[in-house]
């Protein structure tokens, strides 16, 4: 006869997940249950937004707590609760910019907001599990569901194509990660992170090389997932075809949880054998940044251009993974925040000026933007600053805070490359802003219509930008006191 | 009898996953595919986790194999019509990359591997409790958050059946 | 591996007995050929077409739907043999799971997944 311990664990921990879950399927409910034509469902965006607002006052309710629950596979400190915050304010600000989306290209059904949301559980997931099984199957939550909103524009053929490609993509990738696991698992004995950080720090010395390997692997999987050069073919094809509103959600949200997941399982589990993954990281951040910046140049399609940039992006923050230190988490999380404000913004505003069936997307479109929308044009100049890094604006506080951590763990060159690249990337930013306002219309601009809800999610933006970069001293503060206290 | 056993599985599941790939009827790859399935159950038995190797004949070589052929018989593929190689220029690489990765996970797995922590089911243990017994108690106690999250997972990929695939919504 | 000696057995005598049949067939009968005889049978009536026909996406649907519902029966098998145990607590929480299921079971039938349209 065995004994089942029932184990004791706090259900106050998932709490948030829980919300998510249950307004997830309330909103499904009721766009089956009731019959109502396809514009009138405000309702339903509404009670999302409801729905990921009590999930956030829920999470942040539990700052400064740091409790293993489930039997020690999920934890809930500082940095889970910075990344779910983050989670939460991306899926909101894209429940923001789509409503109206959606109802122009005739998608508006309750399962988009349902995804969105089951898709922020999963991220959740990745950056509050301390086991890899958690991590997993957060990771294969928020990919399936993403996969499914990236095909949401049923009938047209490039929405298909991208989410077929991206989910085979995908699937190998997470192949990869499974296949990680399983030999991190045949190395270690465990899947739980602590245990196996207390596993190889015990073994001391003698590297296994299975162990190598099953970390080779897990960087294949996650760096699929955050768009690291060279796992980054899928991205400047599935961002084109993927619903506008859903690109934005893309390039941040999942980039953001593999980040979680990737910090977290390096910095706790492979801590010891840092050495050994810093290199490979190195040579991957040095490839996705220059890749990125380099192609970006190029692009002629804004969605395009914005894929590129989102590569570069992760470059970025990989500099801060190969960093190593409290000073590069908490630099990575406050880039993160960064991002999520000036690219949902940027986003927001291709919606905006952006006709039914994503026309006018081209960059050249955006001709004589600065006389015609003054103030559209502005808020696209300051996301196009902040992405480039140029002061006072979030994206280069966040930079100066990455090329920091590097140049305090030694890595004095990658902050030069770095640096380098942020430079190459001003170009293709503020040819942007170049054409706004020195270049004449090529076509009238018909009249724009205009929610309310992209209004605020465009004004929010801004402000976030904005003040991220004139005072990050507050939020640079929690950052920092939300790098992992469970190791 | 068990190793030797090992062996004749694993060289025909192997075997059978060289010629789906190379199989040019979709529907004869189908069913290689489910020759490996087979035979990867057999290597679960051989490791003494029969319930996995249950499921494994029931959901993978049963239940999405069906799909499978589903989706081989929805798209039609011709047999005749050759596939034509859309990217040549990417075969010599990916070539040489599968068998860099290969020779690699090869010499690991020659070289002196450490010994990792011994795990606390043994196989006397796990067959004086029984497999799937024991595989309920993991599973319904330490693992209770991600088998709660799967349910949602399942949730999901309905979702994503009906988006994708209904016609008419 | 000396229990799954039945299975083995049963196998062999699965196999022989195929074997055997085709084999006599083979050797006794008779062979006369024709194009009626060589066509494929179709409950008697006269082959229409290729049966290489394109499948409607619908029988996909359904497939995937038996999927999931497969997959939720594959837990629900682990948890009724350790049910004893588990008592209560693993009552709820198999609640719980069925319960998100059922949710989704009536989102499928509601959005009309089980029509066949």
């Amino acid at each position: 006869m065995t004994n089942v311990s029932i184990m004791t664990f706090n259900i106050l921990s998932i709490l948030p997940i829980l919300v998510l879950a249950g307004f997830g399927m309330i909103v499904l409910l009721i766009d089956v249950l009731t019959s109502r034509k396809l514009g009138e469902k405000n309702l339903l965006a509404y009670l999302s937004l409801l729905g990921i607002v009590v999930a956030a006052v829920l999470s942040r309710s539990s700052i400064g707590t740091a409790t293993f629950s489930f039997n020690e596979t999920f934890t809930i400190d500082n940095y889970s609760i910075f990344f779910n915050l983050i989670f939460l304010l991306s899926t909101g600000l894209t429940i923001l910019i789509s409503h109206n989306y959606i109802k122009r290209e005739e998608i508006n059904y309750g399962e988009y907001y349902a995804l969105l949301m089951f898709s922020t559980i999963g991220m959740m997931l990745m950056a509050s599990g301390a086991d890899l099984l958690n991590i997993y199957i957060g990771l294969e939550v928020m990919s399936i569901s993403i996969y499914i909103l990236t095909g949401f524009k049923r009938s047209k053929l490039i929405s298909n194509e991208a989410s077929l490609k991206y989910f085979l993509l995908g699937a190998f990738a997470t192949g990869f990660l499974l296949y990680g696991i399983a030999l991190i698992y045949g190395s270690t004995g465990t899947i739980n992170l602590r245990q196996i950080a207390c596993f190889i720090a015990g073994r001391g010395g003698g590297l296994d090389p299975l162990l190598i390997l099953g970390m080779g692997l897990i960087i294949v999987g996650l760096g699929f997932k955050v768009a690291s050069v060279p796992f980054h073919a899928w991205v400047p094809d599935v961002y084109e075809g993927a619903p506008t509103a859903i690109t934005a959600f893309m390039s941040v949200g999942p980039k953001a949880a593999g980040f979680a997941a990737f910090l977290r399982i390096f910095m706790t589990s492979f801590a010891y054998t840092h050495h050994e993954w810093q290199k490979i990281i190195y040579i991957l951040a040095v490839l996705t940044m220059t890749t990125g910046n380099v192609v970006a140049i190029a692009q002629t399609n804004i969605k395009r251009m914005l894929a590129y940039s989102s590569i570069a992006h992760a470059g970025y923050l990989l500099i801060a993974l190969v960093s190593a230190n409290n000073m590069g988490v908490s630099g990575t999380l406050f880039y993160i925040l960064a991002y999520i404000f000036m690219n949902i913004g940027a986003f927001a505003i291709v919606i905006v000026l952006s006709r039914k069936g994503d026309e006018f997307i081209q960059i050249n479109d955006y001709a004589g933007l600065g006389f015609k929308h003054p103030l559209l044009a502005i808020a696209m100049t300051l996301f196009m600053l902040s992405m480039a890094g140029v002061p006072p604006m979030a994206g280069f506080v966040g930079k100066f805070y990455i090329f920091s951590a590097a140049i305090k763990s030694g890595y004095v060159g990658l902050a030069v490359i770095g640096v380098i690249n942020s430079v190459i990337s001003v170009y293709y930013y503020l040819r942007i802003t170049v054409i706004m306002y020195m270049k004449e219309p090529a076509r009238e601009f018909s009249p724009l219509t205009i929610s309310p809800l992209i209004v605020a999610a465009i004004v929010i933006s801004v402000v976030g930008t904005l003040q991220l970069g004139i005072f990050p001293s507050k939020v640079m503060e929690i950052a920092q006191r939300s790098i992992f206290t469970l190791k | 009898m068990e190793a030797y056993l090992f062996y004749i599985m694993a060289a025909v599941s192997v075997t059978a996953a060289v010629y789906l790939v190379f199989e040019k009827n979709p529907v004869f790859s189908a069913l290689y595919l489910i020759q490996t399935m087979v035979c990867i159950a057999v290597l679960y038995i051989l490791l003494e986790a029969q319930f996995i190797a249950a499921v494994q004949i029931i959901v993978y070589a049963g239940a999405i194999m069906v799909l499978f052929l589903f989706v081989i018989m929805l798209l039609n593929l011709n047999i005749k019509e050759e596939t034509k190689n859309a990217l040549p220029f990417q075969k010599i690489p990916a070539i040489f990359m599968g068998i860099v990765l290969f020779t690699a996970i090869c010499a690991v797995i020659k070289s002196k591997l450490l010994q990792g922590k011994q795990g606390e089911y043994t196989t006397a243990y796990v067959n004086s409790v029984g497999n799937t017994k024991l595989i309920g108690n993991l599973l319904f106690t330490d693992y209770l958050l991600p088998f709660e999250i799967t349910s949602i997972l399942l949730f999901v990929a309905a979702i994503g059946a009906i988006m994708l695939a209904k016609r008419k919504l | 591996m000396i229990q799954y000696l039945p299975i083995l057995i049963l196998f062999i005598i699965a196999a022989g007995f195929a074997i055997t049949n085709i084999g006599l067939s083979a050797v006794l009968g008779r062979r006369k050929p024709t194009a009626e005889k060589l066509s494929p049978y179709e409950c008697g009536i006269d082959p229409v077409g290729t049966a290489r026909e394109r499948f409607s996406v619908k029988f996909y649907l359904i497939a995937m739907i038996f999927v999931i519902f497969d997959i939720e029966v594959v837990f629900l098998y682990p948890w009724a043999v350790a049910f004893k145990e588990l008592k209560l607590f693993g009552f709820i929480e198999m609640l719980i799971f069925v319960g998100i299921l059922l949710v989704c079971y009536l989102y499928i039938w509601k959005r009309g997944g089980l029509e066949w349209d």
